[in-house]
Protein backbone atom coordinates (compact mmCIF):
# COMPACT_ATOMS: atom_id res chain seq x y z
CA UNK A 1 0.00 0.00 0.00
CA UNK A 2 1.03 3.67 -0.61
CA UNK A 3 -0.88 5.12 1.58
CA UNK A 4 0.58 5.97 4.85
CA UNK A 5 -0.50 3.80 7.95
CA UNK A 6 -2.87 5.46 10.59
CA UNK A 7 -0.60 6.44 13.75
CA UNK A 8 -3.07 8.70 15.93
CA UNK A 9 -7.03 9.22 15.96
CA UNK A 10 -8.79 11.68 18.62
CA UNK A 11 -12.70 10.19 18.95
CA UNK A 12 -15.10 12.46 20.01
CA UNK A 13 -18.68 11.05 22.15
CA UNK A 14 -21.09 13.49 22.03
CA UNK A 15 -23.85 10.71 22.72
CA UNK A 16 -24.61 9.92 26.33
CA UNK A 17 -27.19 6.23 25.18
CA UNK A 18 -25.14 3.14 25.51
CA UNK A 19 -25.28 3.24 21.51
CA UNK A 20 -23.58 6.20 21.79
CA UNK A 21 -21.06 5.68 23.52
CA UNK A 22 -20.06 2.17 22.67
CA UNK A 23 -18.77 2.79 18.91
CA UNK A 24 -16.06 5.51 20.04
CA UNK A 25 -15.13 3.41 22.79
CA UNK A 26 -14.52 -0.17 20.49
CA UNK A 27 -12.85 1.93 18.06
CA UNK A 28 -10.72 3.59 20.62
CA UNK A 29 -9.28 0.45 21.66
CA UNK A 30 -9.28 -1.47 18.78
CA UNK A 31 -6.66 1.50 17.72
CA UNK A 32 -4.93 1.05 20.34
CA UNK A 33 -4.72 -2.56 19.81
CA UNK A 34 -3.30 -1.96 15.83
CA UNK A 35 -0.63 0.19 18.04
CA UNK A 36 -2.48 3.69 16.82
CA UNK A 37 -2.12 6.46 19.53
CA UNK A 38 -5.86 6.85 20.57
CA UNK A 39 -7.77 10.03 22.75
CA UNK A 40 -11.35 9.78 23.21
CA UNK A 41 -12.54 13.64 23.84
CA UNK A 42 -16.09 13.42 25.92
CA UNK A 43 -18.30 16.04 25.17
CA UNK A 44 -22.29 17.31 26.19
CA UNK A 45 -23.87 13.79 27.19
CA UNK A 46 -20.88 11.41 26.27
CA UNK A 47 -19.53 12.89 29.68
CA UNK A 48 -21.65 10.31 31.05
CA UNK A 49 -19.29 7.74 29.94
CA UNK A 50 -16.96 8.76 32.51
CA UNK A 51 -18.89 10.21 35.13
CA UNK A 52 -18.60 7.70 38.30
CA UNK A 53 -22.32 7.50 39.20
CA UNK A 54 -23.56 7.73 35.68
CA UNK A 55 -21.24 5.57 33.53
CA UNK A 56 -22.24 2.11 34.24
CA UNK A 57 -26.30 3.16 34.21
CA UNK A 58 -26.27 4.40 30.65
CA UNK A 59 -29.30 2.87 28.41
CA UNK A 60 -30.13 2.39 25.27
CA UNK A 61 -32.26 5.18 23.48
CA UNK A 62 -35.55 3.28 21.93
CA UNK A 63 -37.59 6.69 21.59
CA UNK A 64 -36.82 7.95 18.14
CA UNK A 65 -35.08 5.07 17.01
CA UNK A 66 -37.11 3.49 13.90
CA UNK A 67 -34.17 0.85 13.79
CA UNK A 68 -35.34 -1.18 16.56
CA UNK A 69 -36.54 -4.73 16.31
CA UNK A 70 -38.37 -7.50 17.99
CA UNK A 71 -37.30 -10.06 19.16
CA UNK A 72 -33.67 -9.54 18.06
CA UNK A 73 -31.09 -7.14 15.97
CA UNK A 74 -32.45 -8.28 12.95
CA UNK A 75 -36.73 -8.67 13.72
CA UNK A 76 -39.56 -7.78 12.74
CA UNK A 77 -39.01 -3.52 12.85
CA UNK A 78 -40.93 -2.68 16.26
CA UNK A 79 -43.42 0.44 16.28
CA UNK A 80 -41.76 3.17 17.32
CA UNK A 81 -44.45 4.55 19.49
CA UNK A 82 -43.37 1.24 21.46
CA UNK A 83 -40.16 2.90 22.71
CA UNK A 84 -41.93 5.16 25.20
CA UNK A 85 -43.39 2.37 26.92
CA UNK A 86 -42.23 2.39 30.19
CA UNK A 87 -39.45 0.05 31.01
CA UNK A 88 -38.60 -0.48 27.26
CA UNK A 89 -35.34 1.15 27.57
CA UNK A 90 -34.07 -0.93 30.53
CA UNK A 91 -35.41 -3.78 28.21
CA UNK A 92 -33.64 -2.89 25.76
CA UNK A 93 -30.37 -2.52 27.36
CA UNK A 94 -30.20 -5.78 28.73
CA UNK A 95 -30.73 -7.13 25.79
CA UNK A 96 -28.20 -5.33 24.39
CA UNK A 97 -25.75 -6.08 27.19
CA UNK A 98 -26.34 -9.23 27.14
CA UNK A 99 -25.40 -9.73 23.42
CA UNK A 100 -22.05 -7.95 24.20
CA UNK A 101 -21.33 -10.24 27.42
CA UNK A 102 -21.02 -12.90 25.29
CA UNK A 103 -18.81 -11.18 22.77
CA UNK A 104 -16.70 -10.04 25.65
CA UNK A 105 -17.02 -6.76 25.21
CA UNK A 106 -16.69 -5.50 28.31
CA UNK A 107 -19.31 -2.78 30.88
CA UNK A 108 -18.80 1.13 30.28
CA UNK A 109 -16.54 1.19 33.30
CA UNK A 110 -14.43 -1.53 32.56
CA UNK A 111 -13.74 -0.60 29.23
CA UNK A 112 -12.73 2.67 30.07
CA UNK A 113 -10.25 1.23 32.43
CA UNK A 114 -9.06 -1.18 29.58
CA UNK A 115 -8.43 1.82 27.04
CA UNK A 116 -6.60 3.82 29.95
CA UNK A 117 -4.67 0.86 30.70
CA UNK A 118 -3.64 0.42 27.00
CA UNK A 119 -2.20 3.83 26.82
CA UNK A 120 -5.51 5.93 25.31
CA UNK A 121 -6.25 9.10 26.42
CA UNK A 122 -9.46 10.29 28.17
CA UNK A 123 -10.43 13.95 27.99
CA UNK A 124 -13.75 15.72 29.15
CA UNK A 125 -15.22 18.55 27.59
CA UNK A 126 -15.03 21.85 29.43
CA UNK A 127 -17.92 23.68 28.26
CA UNK A 128 -19.50 20.56 29.40
CA UNK A 129 -17.88 20.14 32.83
CA UNK A 130 -19.01 24.02 33.74
CA UNK A 131 -22.38 23.81 32.28
CA UNK A 132 -22.95 20.20 34.26
CA UNK A 133 -21.43 21.80 36.83
CA UNK A 134 -19.01 18.31 37.79
CA UNK A 135 -15.73 18.40 39.70
CA UNK A 136 -13.15 16.26 39.58
CA UNK A 137 -14.22 13.73 42.15
CA UNK A 138 -17.41 13.10 39.88
CA UNK A 139 -15.28 11.47 37.20
CA UNK A 140 -13.85 8.05 37.15
CA UNK A 141 -10.06 7.94 37.86
CA UNK A 142 -8.75 7.55 34.42
CA UNK A 143 -10.07 11.06 33.37
CA UNK A 144 -6.59 12.28 32.07
CA UNK A 145 -7.82 16.43 32.03
CA UNK A 146 -10.53 18.83 31.40
CA UNK A 147 -9.84 20.46 27.63
CA UNK A 148 -10.98 23.29 26.24
CA UNK A 149 -11.66 23.07 22.57
CA UNK A 150 -8.65 24.72 21.71
CA UNK A 151 -6.66 22.39 23.40
CA UNK A 152 -8.32 19.62 22.05
CA UNK A 153 -7.33 20.54 18.88
CA UNK A 154 -3.68 21.47 19.78
CA UNK A 155 -3.57 17.31 21.18
CA UNK A 156 -4.89 15.96 17.92
CA UNK A 157 -2.53 17.28 15.39
CA UNK A 158 -1.30 14.88 13.01
CA UNK A 159 -4.40 12.91 13.86
CA UNK A 160 -7.39 11.66 12.59
CA UNK A 161 -10.34 13.71 14.24
CA UNK A 162 -13.65 11.40 14.60
CA UNK A 163 -17.36 12.64 16.01
CA UNK A 164 -19.73 9.77 17.00
CA UNK B 1 1.46 -16.29 0.40
CA UNK B 2 5.18 -16.22 1.10
CA UNK B 3 7.85 -18.75 1.85
CA UNK B 4 10.77 -17.67 4.48
CA UNK B 5 13.16 -19.61 6.68
CA UNK B 6 13.23 -19.38 10.47
CA UNK B 7 15.57 -20.84 13.09
CA UNK B 8 16.33 -23.38 9.96
CA UNK B 9 12.66 -24.27 9.49
CA UNK B 10 11.51 -23.61 6.16
CA UNK B 11 7.74 -21.55 7.16
CA UNK B 12 4.55 -21.19 4.63
CA UNK B 13 2.93 -17.36 5.98
CA UNK B 14 -0.39 -16.24 4.83
CA UNK B 15 -1.10 -12.45 3.16
CA UNK B 16 -0.72 -11.09 7.36
CA UNK B 17 2.77 -13.21 7.83
CA UNK B 18 1.35 -15.59 10.32
CA UNK B 19 2.02 -19.21 9.94
CA UNK B 20 -0.26 -21.05 7.94
CA UNK B 21 0.97 -24.61 9.55
CA UNK B 22 1.23 -24.19 13.46
CA UNK B 23 2.84 -27.83 12.95
CA UNK B 24 5.66 -25.81 11.77
CA UNK B 25 6.11 -23.78 15.04
CA UNK B 26 8.40 -24.27 17.83
CA UNK B 27 10.24 -22.21 20.16
CA UNK B 28 12.90 -20.74 18.39
CA UNK B 29 11.01 -19.88 15.30
CA UNK B 30 8.79 -18.02 18.22
CA UNK B 31 12.59 -16.50 18.64
CA UNK B 32 12.54 -14.97 15.27
CA UNK B 33 9.30 -14.37 14.64
CA UNK B 34 9.45 -11.56 18.00
CA UNK B 35 12.72 -10.60 16.68
CA UNK B 36 10.56 -9.53 13.57
CA UNK B 37 8.38 -8.06 16.06
CA UNK B 38 11.10 -5.41 17.26
CA UNK B 39 11.07 -8.25 20.67
CA UNK B 40 14.90 -8.94 20.95
CA UNK B 41 14.35 -12.10 23.58
CA UNK B 42 11.21 -13.86 24.74
CA UNK B 43 11.07 -13.77 28.66
CA UNK B 44 9.40 -15.87 30.95
CA UNK B 45 6.48 -13.36 31.29
CA UNK B 46 6.20 -13.27 27.07
CA UNK B 47 5.94 -16.96 27.51
CA UNK B 48 3.04 -16.86 29.97
CA UNK B 49 1.11 -14.88 27.61
CA UNK B 50 1.96 -17.07 24.58
CA UNK B 51 0.60 -20.31 26.44
CA UNK B 52 -2.04 -18.77 27.43
CA UNK B 53 -2.94 -18.10 23.55
CA UNK B 54 -2.26 -21.98 22.98
CA UNK B 55 -4.16 -23.24 25.68
CA UNK B 56 -7.21 -20.81 24.71
CA UNK B 57 -7.15 -21.30 21.32
CA UNK B 58 -7.56 -24.96 21.43
CA UNK B 59 -10.22 -24.69 23.65
CA UNK B 60 -11.81 -22.39 21.27
CA UNK B 61 -10.24 -21.68 18.20
CA UNK B 62 -9.74 -18.46 18.44
CA UNK B 63 -7.01 -16.13 19.84
CA UNK B 64 -8.21 -14.87 22.57
CA UNK B 65 -9.38 -10.76 23.19
CA UNK B 66 -8.13 -8.18 25.56
CA UNK B 67 -10.34 -9.31 28.15
CA UNK B 68 -10.66 -13.26 28.13
CA UNK B 69 -6.73 -12.34 28.44
CA UNK B 70 -6.89 -10.28 31.50
CA UNK B 71 -10.18 -12.35 33.28
CA UNK B 72 -9.23 -15.90 32.14
CA UNK B 73 -5.92 -15.75 31.16
CA UNK B 74 -5.27 -13.57 34.58
CA UNK B 75 -2.88 -11.06 32.35
CA UNK B 76 -2.95 -7.44 32.99
CA UNK B 77 -3.91 -4.83 29.82
CA UNK B 78 -0.80 -2.90 31.27
CA UNK B 79 1.29 -6.22 30.83
CA UNK B 80 0.62 -7.04 27.63
CA UNK B 81 1.33 -3.66 25.85
CA UNK B 82 4.77 -3.37 27.52
CA UNK B 83 5.54 -6.84 26.85
CA UNK B 84 4.25 -6.57 23.39
CA UNK B 85 4.51 -2.81 22.58
CA UNK B 86 2.64 -1.30 19.23
CA UNK B 87 -0.36 -3.81 19.18
CA UNK B 88 -0.42 -6.60 21.58
CA UNK B 89 -2.75 -9.65 20.60
CA UNK B 90 -1.62 -9.64 16.85
CA UNK B 91 2.04 -9.28 17.56
CA UNK B 92 1.76 -12.37 20.48
CA UNK B 93 -0.69 -14.43 17.88
CA UNK B 94 2.12 -14.02 15.31
CA UNK B 95 4.99 -15.10 17.27
CA UNK B 96 3.11 -17.98 18.47
CA UNK B 97 1.97 -19.37 15.42
CA UNK B 98 -1.83 -18.82 15.49
CA UNK B 99 -3.38 -16.74 12.53
CA UNK B 100 -4.20 -12.77 13.09
CA UNK B 101 -7.03 -12.36 15.51
CA UNK B 102 -10.74 -11.63 14.02
CA UNK B 103 -12.44 -10.16 17.35
CA UNK B 104 -12.85 -6.10 17.50
CA UNK B 105 -12.54 -5.79 21.08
Amino acid sequence: MSEEALKKVSIVVSKGSLDGVYPGLIMANGARMEGIEASIFFTFFGLHAIVKKKMNNLKVATVGNPALCVPDAMGMAMPTVLGAVPGMSAFATYMMKQEMEKLDIPPVGEFIEMISDAGGKIYACKATVDMFKLKDKDFCPQMDRVLTVGEFYELSAGAQIIFT
Amino acid sequence: MSQVTLAGVELQLDENGNLIDRSQWNREVAAELAKEEGIDALTEEHWKVLDFIAKDYAEKEAVPGMRRMNKVGGIPTKDLYRLFPGGPIKKAARIGGFPKPVSCV
